[in-house]
């Protein structure tokens, strides 16, 4: 695999919840550089804050203290407003529960993202049309999610996901509600999507079976990243 | 798809729970309309009232007579463009239920007078001509079935005895808030027989109507004429036509204020109803709120969404509630004639309807948007996993 400039560079990074009087440290001293076109696993017992950090590196929470640049942007400094209209054209969200609008089809599920973006209707169509055909659901634009099977569902968040062109897609564990060979398609999908689209992608997984899909599997246990780097190709 | 399309699918997405809502705004909004529409027609005599009209009454009280001759005397009253004058027959139709105000009246006046009480030039001249005819409103003749030509029997109930009237017209208000219940008949009549029953009760009248030049001269007029009577047998008080009904409305202010609470009360239910809608349709969309944000949506959008799901729930309610106000109203008016004899639904009151609803959409929504705007998308999507 050819090495690239680092489009995700996380310095010193902490994280703490509090509950009650009591502070729970969630990430401690992360340091952590993501290459572009990379596709990274974070994998690690529950509790071990790794969908925490992957929430910090998507910009929807924040760091106590430490950096975190994506394509050269430090996003721990951004406003909510700013985080939000940033997200919308850098990141791409799929979640374990799929996490579509019930009352809307699949192809306005797609279309939702790029009502921020200021396309004509007619681009957003030929955007989330093109999305649809990525994930081979273009005969199911006109379907809600409930009469979609879970793959299928998850397809769906996929495409919603590229639909706005991001460079990076974050996954928390895209597959944890499929059957094997749904959660085999999701994988080789996100795959395709790195080799053919140059996307960097950072899942959150407890499968290995997902994790060997990724070009680096990286371990975090009570908040501390381990300094093992797997390699899985 | 357009947010707004979204909108309305979230608010017809729990198809029972909205239409229940729907339903209770719609019967809010009719009770509240009807009540305002009480309300009004409470007031309907003050604002049918004409500016350029007076009331000169006993200044003892409306039941105390004045003498026929005041009548000279007051048409010479500089300003004074007319005099009519009345008597309150307090007849009964057939049965003390049928009530319908009936008046002796100066005949040759009375249209002069009114010019809102629209009658057939025709008509008019046969009630001149005969000193046994009467005139009624358009909404009695057809309550009761009367035709021009029918004899009219009333029963006295302060002039006893039974009172046989012909039917020589039936008039129509020029206005929608003409009274068109009302029935007059020739004070001569009543005079004749009250100079051979009680000869000291003759010659007299309830109250006198004034008619002045321009509305800038009531006080004044109102004032002389006053002036005219001070220390006589019979004192006079005169006041506009407006101030008047006024005094007959301020004489039932309470059940007017009753009703007034009752309706606003109506309101502060519904908008509770709403609110218990709108705070369990944003708790359980609190998931979808959070993913909306992840995707770059603002709080301003999802504020936006609750506050329209809010509004487009209320508003059809609102809608289908005006839509029934109407012809409720129209029953109702019906069935209450006797007591209302004009019950319109204002022009204001479907502004308050359309003001209220706004007040409960915001309100009910106002809550539940403030905690979607203040969600944290961690938060949020913990909901779901």
């Amino acid at each position: 695999m050819e090495v690239k400039s680092p489009i995700v560079e996380i310095k010193n990074l902490f994280k703490t919840y509090r509950k009650g009087n009591q502070i729970i440290p969630v990430l401690q001293d992360i340091t952590l550089d993501i290459a572009e076109g990379e596709f990274i696993a974070l994998m690690g017992p529950s509790g071990s804050g790794k969908s925490t950090l992957l929430n910090l590196i998507a910009g929807i929470d924040k760091a106590d203290r430490g950096v975190i640049r994506v394509g050269g942007l430090d996003i721990t400094i951004l406003s909510e407003t700013e985080l939000a209209r940033w997200r919308s054209t850098n990141v791409g969200f799929i979640f374990q529960f799929y996490n579509l609008i019930p009352v809307l089809t699949a192809f306005e599920n797609v279309e939702l993202p790029l009502l921020l973006t200021g396309l004509s209707k007619k681009e957003r169509k030929e955007h989330a049309e093109t999305a649809l055909d990525i994930v081979n659901l273009s005969d199911r634009m006109e379907h809600y999610p409930g009469q979609l099977s879970g793959g299928q569902q998850q397809r769906v968040a996929i495409a919603r996901a590229i639909v706005t062109d991001p460079g990076i897609l974050v996954a928390d564990e895209p597959t944890g509600d499929l059957d094997r060979a749904s959660a085999r398609d999701i994988l080789d999908l996100m795959e395709r999507l790195v080799h053919e689209l140059g996307k960097t992608i950072i899942m959150v997984t407890h499968d290995p079976r997902a994790a060997e899909k990724a070009h680096v599997i990286r371990h975090l246990d009570k908040g501390v990243l381990n300094a093992d780097i797997q390699t899985a190709h | 798809m357009q947010i707004f399309k979204l909108l309305i699918k979230n608010s017809f997405r729990h198809k029972l729970r909205t239409s229940l809502t729907v339903l209770g705004i719609t019967i809010a909004i009719l009770a509240f309309g009807l009540l305002r529409t009480v309300v009004s027609a409470w007031y309907a005599g003050v604002e049918a009232s004409s500016a350029t009209r007076l009331v000169t009454r006993n200044s003892i009280s409306l039941i105390f007579f004045l003498p026929l001759s005041y009548r000279e005397k007051i048409r010479q009253i500089p300003g004074v463009k007319n005099v009519s004058y009345a008597y309150w027959f307090g007849g009964v139709y057939i049965s003390e239920k049928n009530f319908i105000p009936n008046f002796a009246v100066d005949a040759k006046t009375v249209f002069e007078m009114f010019p809102e009480f629209l009658l057939p030039e025709k008509q008019k001249n046969a009630f001149f001509r005969d000193r046994k005819a009467c005139v009624a409103g358009r909404k009695i003749a057809e309550k009761y079935g009367w035709k021009i030509g029918d004899t009219i029997t009333l029963k006295g109930t302060i002039f006893p005895g039974n009172w046989d009237f012909v039917l020589r017209g039936i008039y129509r208000g020029a206005y929608k808030g003409t009274d068109e219940t009302q029935f007059f008949f020739h004070w001569d009549y009543l005079n004749e027989y009250l100079k051979k029953t009680t000869p000291h009760r003759a010659d007299h009248v309830g109250w006198y109507t004034v008619t002045v030049k321009n509305p800038g001269l009531a006080s004044d007029v109102a004032a002389a004429i006053d002036k005219t009577f001070k220390n006589s047998l019979a004192e006079t008080v005169t006041e506009t036509e407006k101030a008047f009904q006024l005094g007959f409305v301020s004489m039932t202010e309470a059940i007017v204020i009753a009703v007034q609470i009752v309706s606003f009360v109506v309101i502060i239910i519904i908008m509770a109803v709403m609110a218990n809608t709108m705070a369990m349709t944003a708790r359980e969309r609190i998931g979808e709120y959070a993913i909306m944000k992840t995707l770059g949506f603002g709080g301003l959008h999802i504020a936006g969404l609750i506050f329209g799901e809010s509004l487009v729930i209320a508003f059809t309610g609102c809608a289908l509630g005006i839509a029934l106000t109407y012809p409720a109203a129209g029953a109702f008016g019906d069935a209450m004639s006797t007591y209302f004899p004009v019950f319109n639904v204002q022009r204001q009151t479907i502004y308050m309807d359309l003001a209220a609803t706004l007040i409960v959409g915001i309100a009910a929504a106002a809550f539940p948007a403030w905690r979607a705007v203040k969600l944290k998308i961690a938060d949020g999507l913990r909901r779901i996993g």
